[in-house]
C-alpha cells in the first residue's frame, strides 16, 4: 500500500523527466504533454503515486517524459497492463496513453474490456487518424479514401469513432479535446482524473508529418467557433460566433439532432437540448456529430460514475475474509478427507 | 432384488491382490468422472497408494452412445507403492456399448468386464460399431464377463424416490460404484456423506443416489457370480507416517502459489483465461479469496499475462496459466517480462498439439516453446512437475526463482498431471523456509536496472515508493542508467547480462540426483514431467530383474543443473522417453554432446510401462 503524503505545491515543470523528447518538431504530442504536466500539477497527486502506461506508437513514448512511474509496454496491451497495476494497488493514479492504432486496432479488444469493466484509469487516446511510427499507413480512424503507403488508391474501410466505441463498450466517462486547446484540454483531463472508473478521453492530435491538418475543419481558428460545440452539463447546446449563435435540438418527429439558428423562425434557447452528462443516448448522438453538417462536440460527453472494477474486486476479498476469517494455510491443505498413517 | 442381503450366508472368500487397475467407462453424461473421484477418495481412506487417469472427450455432452463421447476414469491402487495409473486395466466397467467398444481392446487378457446390458440396446450396439451382440458372438471370450442390467436394477432401486425416469437412470453410476465397492471391500460411508453434502438442497437426489449405491453393493453380496469372479482384498500400502490426502495437480498448483507467495511475502494476482486443461487452477484459486488472492479472468490470453505483468510491476506477484495455444498468444508479453525484468510465473498445462490439437489429451510437447519460443535472445527459467503433488513444490520453487532473479519462470505440467490424483503427505508449512523479497526503498544511487551483484536480478522498486519514480519498457535499456539505449556495445552487454542472470540460477538449484541406480554405467533413462511414473516403474522392474539401469528425472529444465552434463557423460547409453518427438532429447544432445536416443509416444495417453521396459531391454541387449 502506498504511504499517503501531503505533496508540496507542484508545478508543471516538476512532472518533466530528464529524458529528451523525441517527437517530430511541431507534433501535437508536445502540446498534450504540456497539458498533462499542468493537469498533474493541478490535481496534486504525489509523483510517486502516479503511473503512466503505454503501448507502442508515437504517443506511447509519453511515459518517458513524465517524471512519475512509467511503463512503456507492448503494442495494444497497455489497458491490460494497467488493469494489473490497479488490481495490485488500487491507490495509484494510473494513466493509459494510447493512439488510434494502438488502442483501437491491435488493442481494440483490451479497450473494449477495460471500459466495460470500468477499471479506474485515465485513458488518453491520441487520435491522429494515421500510423505515425511505422511511417504513415492509414489507421482504424482514417476516413475512407485516405491515401497512404498501404492504400495508394485510398483506404476503403470505414473508420471507427473512438468515443462512440467507448460508449458502446459501456464506458462511464467519455470526453473529447484537442491537442492545442491548452485551457480546454487540462480541464477535460482534470475531469477524467476526478472520475472514479475508466475515463476515456479522445484527444484530436495533429500529425504534422503524415496527416497534417486533418482536423482543420474544426480546429482551425477561422472555423473553430462555427464547427465546435463546447459541452457543459445542464447548459443548452449553443455554439457559433457571437451574434450568429446556433444550437442543437431534437428534430421534431424523429430521433435525430439538427442544427438551428437562434432567433430564426422564433427559435429560442428554451427550444434547444440541454446537455445532460448522465444521458447515454444523448452522448451517443453528440458523439456522432461531425462537420460540415454539425459542430464537433468537445468536452465531457458522458459522465455517469459507477464503482470501479478494482473496488469491487477488493470488496469481494473483504467479504470472503469476513465469511472465512483467519485463513490458515495449514488448514487449507487439510480441507476435505485426510487420513493419518501411524 | 436389493434388500435380501440377510439370506446371503456364504460370501465367497476374498482373494488378496497386491495392486489392481480399474477403468470405469460410459457416456460423457454418465457421471464417470464423479464415480472415479469417489472411488479415489474411498481408496485413499482405505490406505492404498494410488494413481488416477481421467480420460474424457473435449465435448461437454457428446451425442449419447457415440464412441467419441466415451468418458473413462482409470485408477491403479495397491498395497505397494503406485507410480502410474497402470498400463492395462484388470477390471473394466462399461456402462454402454460405445464404452465397451472403445475400452475392451485395453483390458488385460483374462480380465473382468462388468457390462451394463441395459446399455446394449440394438441402437447403441450399432452406434458403437458392433455387428452382433458382443455378449454372444465371442467378442468377450478372452475375458471374465459380469453382464447385468445396471439400468434396470438402478431403476428398481430408486423406484420409491419419486424421481423422473431420466433422473432415476442417472443413478446408475452409483449402483455401479456400490458393486465395485463390494468387490474391493470398500467402505460406503464416505461416499454417502459426500452425496448428502453434495445434494444437501435436493435430499431426494441424495436419497436416490445412496439407495443406488447400497443396491449395487447388495447385489454383489447376494448374486451368484460366474466362475473365477471373486471379491478381492487389497491391503493398505506402507506409507511413511504422517497425515495424508489425495490431491490433483490443479489443486496442488493453486496451493503452491498461495504458499509460495506467502513465503515470499508478496500478494498473489492470478490472471488467466479459460482453457482446457488449465482452468482448474483458476477455479481453485477463485475459491480462495479469503487468503487475499486476487483472481482475474481476462478477456484473452494476452490480457491475462499482461495484467499479471502489470501486477508484478506494482509489487504483487503476477501469475498466469494456460495451455499450448494460449502460451503461443502470451509469447510477446513473455518477452516484455524478460526485457522489463519483472517476476512472473506462468503455468503451462500442456496438451496434445499442434494448434488446438486434442484439448483433453496429454502431451509434453511444449518444451521447445518454453525454453526457446520467443523473438530475440530471451532466456527465462523453466521447471517441470513430475506428478500432481509435485506441482506444489515446483510452483513454490518457481515463485522463489521469479522473485529472487526478477524473471519470468515457466512451469510445465500437463493434462495428465492437472487432472490426475494421488495421495500426498501433507507438508508442514511451518518447516518451509521463507524467501522474503526486498523491495527497493532507498533513492540513494538508484536506477531501475541496478543489479544485485550476486543474482544479477534488478532492483524491484514499486510505484508508490517516493523518490524511486522511474520508467521502464520493452525497448533496450542502458546498463548503467536504465534509460533507452540503442548503443551497440550496450545491447551486447545487456543481452549477455540477461543470459548470465538465467544461467546463474544453476548455482542456486540442487545438483541433479539420480533417482535410482548407479551414477554411471551402461544405461541411464532420463525423463522430465509426467513420464516420471512409467519410467520409475519400468526402471524399478528391470533392476529387480538384476539389470543395471539408472533413472534421472529433471525438475529444472532451464537452466539445467550444473552436474547434469558430467552425469550423462558417465553412461554408455542414454534413453529419453518423452510424450513428444524428442525435445528434451535435442536439448540434452546440444548441451551435453552425448549420443542420447529418444523414445517417443504421442498418443494423448501416458506412456505404458511395458513400452519403456522394452526400449530398455533392447539397449541392454535383451
Amino acid at each position: 500500500m502506498t504511504v499517503v503524503t501531503v505533496p508540496d505545491t507542484m508545478t508543471p515543470k516538476d512532472f518533466a523527466s530528464d529524458q529528451e523528447v523525441r517527437w517530430c518538431p511541431g507534433c501535437g504530442d508536445y502540446a498534450i504533454l504540456k497539458a498533462v504536466y499542468k493537469t498533474l500539477a493541478d490535481v496534486a497527486v504525489p509523483r510517486s503515486d502516479v503511473v503512466f502506461v503505454s503501448g507502442i506508437g508515437c504517443s506511447s513514448r509519453f511515459p518517458y517524459h513524465v517524471s512519475s512511474y512509467g511503463f512503456h509496454t507492448i503494442h495494444g496491451r497497455a489497458p491490460a497492463v494497467a488493469t494489473g497495476i490497479k488490481l495490485a494497488n488500487p491507490d495509484l493514479s494510473v494513466w493509459v496513453v494510447t493512439g488510434d492504432g494502438d488502442g483501437l486496432s491491435i488493442g481494440g479488444n483490451h479497450m473494449l474490456h477495460v471500459l466495460r469493466r470500468n477499471v479506474d484509469l485515465q485513458i488518453l487516446l491520441f487520435n491522429n487518424e494515421i500510423y505515425g511510427l511505422t511511417k504513415g499507413q492509414f489507421s482504424p480512424t482514417s476516413r475512407v479514401g485516405t491515401v497512404s503507403p498501404s492504400t495508394p488508391m485510398g483506404s476503403i474501410d470505414n473508420p471507427v469513432s473512438p468515443v462512440a466505441f467507448a460508449l458502446g463498450s459501456g464506458a462511464r466517462f467519455a470526453a473529447r479535446s484537442v491537442d492545442t486547446m491548452q485551457r480546454h484540454l487540462p480541464m477535460v483531463l482534470k475531469r477524467a482524473h476526478e472520475h472514479r472508473g475508466a475515463s476515456f478521453v479522445e484527444i484530436f492530435q495533429n500529425c504534422i508529418v503524415y496527416n497534417d491538418g486533418i482536423f482543420d475543419d474544426f480546429t482551425d481558428k477561422e472555423v473553430a467557433d462555427d464547427n465546435q460545440i463546447h459541452l457543459e452539463h445542464a447548459k443548452p447546446l449553443i455554439f457559433g460566433k457571437e451574434g450568429e449563435e446556433r444550437g442543437i435540438r431534437l428534430k421534431p418527429g424523429v430521433i435525430e439532432l439538427e442544427v438551428v439558428r437562434l432567433g430564426e423562425g422564433g427559435i429560442g434557447v428554451e427550444d434547444l437540448l440541454v446537455h445532460d452528462e448522465t444521458n447515454r443516448s444523448l452522448a451517443v448522438m453528440l458523439a456522432a456529430m461531425a462537420p460540415p453538417e454539425f459542430p464537433m462536440a468537445l468536452g465531457v460527453l458522458y459522465c455517469d460514475p459507477a464503482p470501479g472494477y478494482e473496488t469491487l474486486v477488493r470488496d469481494q476479498i473483504e467479504e470472503a475474509k469476513a465469511r472465512t476469517p483467519n485463513g490458515d494455510l495449514n488448514a487449507l491443505l487439510r480441507e476435505g478427507y485426510t487420513w493419518t498413517v501411524g | 432384488m436389493a434388500g435380501n442381503a440377510a439370506i446371503d450366508l456364504t460370501s465367497p472368500p476374498r482373494q488378496e491382490v497386491e495392486s489392481v487397475v480399474i477403468r470405469f467407462s460410459g457416456d460423457s453424461g454418465d457421471g464417470i468422472q464423479m464415480t472415479g473421484g469417489r472411488f479415489t477418495d474411498t481408496t485413499a481412506l482405505a490406505g492404498n497408494d494410488l494413481a488416477t487417469f481421467p480420460d474424457f472427450p473435449a465435448e461437454i455432452r457428446a451425442p449419447a452412445g457415440t464412441t467419441y463421447g466415451v468418458s473413462a476414469f482409470q485408477i491403479n491402487f495397491g498395497a505397494r507403492d503406485i507410480k502410474t495409473s497402470g498400463d492395462a486395466p484388470d477390471i473394466l466397467i462399461a456402462l454402454n456399448a460405445a464404452a465397451l467398444a472403445v475400452e475392451i481392446p485395453d483390458l488385460k487378457p483374462g480380465g473382468v468386464v462388468i457390462v451394463n446390458t441395459g446399455g446394449l440396446t440394438e441402437k447403441n450396439l450399432r452406434k458403437a460399431g458392433f455387428e452382433g451382440n458382443p455378449l454372444e458372438d465371442g467378442t468377450l471370450s478372452n475375458f471374465r464377463v459380469i453382464a447385468i442390467d445396471i439400468s434396470k436394477l438402478t431403476m428398481e432401486a430408486v423406484k420409491n424416490s419419486g424421481l423422473k425416469r431420466k433422473d432415476a437412470l442417472r443413478c446408475k453410476n452409483l449402483y455401479t460404484l456400490g458393486l465395485v465397492y463390494w468387490m474391493y471391500d470398500r467402505d460406503r460411508q464416505p461416499t454417502i456423506d459426500w452425496l448428502n453434502k453434495r445434494f444437501a438442497s435436493h435430499p431426494e437426489l441424495a436419497a436416490a443416489n445412496v439407495a443406488a449405491l447400497n443396491a449395487g453393493h447388495a447385489f454383489g453380496e447376494t448374486a451368484e457370480m460366474a466362475d473365477g469372479i471373486t471379491p478381492y482384498t487389497v491391503a493398505p500400502s506402507h506409507f511413511a507416517p504422517g497425515e495424508y490426502r489425495t490431491v490433483h495437480g490443479a489443486e496442488a498448483t493453486a496451493w503452491g502459489l498461495i504458499v509460495g507467495t506467502h513465503l515470499a511475502g508478496v500478494d498473489l494476482v492470478f490472471s488467466s483465461y479459460p482453457i482446457t486443461p488449465a482452468s482448474g487452477v483458476l477455479h481453485a484459486l477463485a475459491r480462495l479469496k479469503h487468503f487475499g488472492v486476487i483472481t482475474f479472468q481476462a478477456e484473452d490470453e494476452i490480457a491475462a499475462i499482461c495484467a499479471a505483468i502489470g501486477a508484478s510491476f506494482a509489487g504483487s506477484l503476477g501469475v498466469t496459466s494456460s495451455s499450448g495455444p494460449g502460451m503461443a498468444l502470451k509469447t510477446e508479453a513473455l518477452g516484455l517480462a524478460i526485457s522489463a525484468e519483472l517476476p512472473l510465473v506462468v503455468i503451462n498445462s500442456q496438451r496434445a498439439g499442434p494448434s488446438t490439437g486434442m484439448p483433453t489429451k496429454t502431451e509434453q510437447s511444449d518444451l521447445f516453446q518454453a525454453v526457446f519460443g520467443r523473438n530475440g535472445d530471451s532466456p527465462l527459467a523453466v521447471l517441470a512437475a513430475r506428478s500432481p503433488s509435485d506441482c506444489f513444490e515446483v510452483v513454490i520453487e518457481a515463485v522463489r526463482i521469479a522473485t529472487k532473479y526478477m524473471t519470468p519462470v515457466i512451469v510445465l505440467t500437463d493434462t495428465y498431471i492437472a487432472n490426475a490424483a494421488e495421495p500426498w503427505l501433507i507438508p508442514d508449512l511451518d518447516r518451509l523456509t521463507p524467501f522474503p523479497v526486498e523491495f527497493r526503498t532507498d533513492p540513494e544511487g538508484f536506477h531501475p536496472y541496478l543489479r544485485d551483484e550476486r543474482t544479477l536480478g534488478r532492483a524491484w522498486a514499486v510505484p508508490g515508493t517516493p523518490g524511486l519514480e522511474h520508467r521502464i519498457g520493452a525497448l533496450e535499456k542502458d546498463y548503467d542508467t536504465g534509460n533507452i539505449s540503442y548503443d551497440p556495445a550496450n545491447h551486447q552487454r545487456m543481452t549477455d547480462a540477461r543470459g548470465a542472470k538465467i544461467s546463474g540460477i544453476a548455482d542456486d538449484i540442487p545438483l541433479q540426483a539420480v533417482e535410482v541406480g548407479e551414477e554411471s554405467g551402461r544405461l541411464c533413462v532420463v525423463g522430465w514431467g509426467s513420464t516420471y511414473g512409467p519410467i520409475a516403474r519400468a526402471v524399478g522392474n528391470l533392476r529387480e530383474e538384476g539389470h543395471l539401469v539408472s533413472h534421472i528425472h529433471l525438475r529444472h529444465i532451464w537452466p539445467l543443473p550444473r552436474n547434469l552434463v558430467r552425469l550423462l557423460r558417465g553412461f554408455d547409453k542414454i534413453l529419453v522417453p518423452e510424450m513428444n518427438t524428442g525435445q528434451l532429447l535435442t536439448l540434452l544432445r546440444a548441451e551435453a554432446l552425448v549420443p542420447a536416443e529418444g523414445l517417443s509416444s504421442v498418443t494423448g495417453k501416458p506412456f505404458r510401462i511395458s513400452a519403456i521396459e522394452e526400449a530398455i531391454r533392447l539397449r541392454l541387449g535383451g
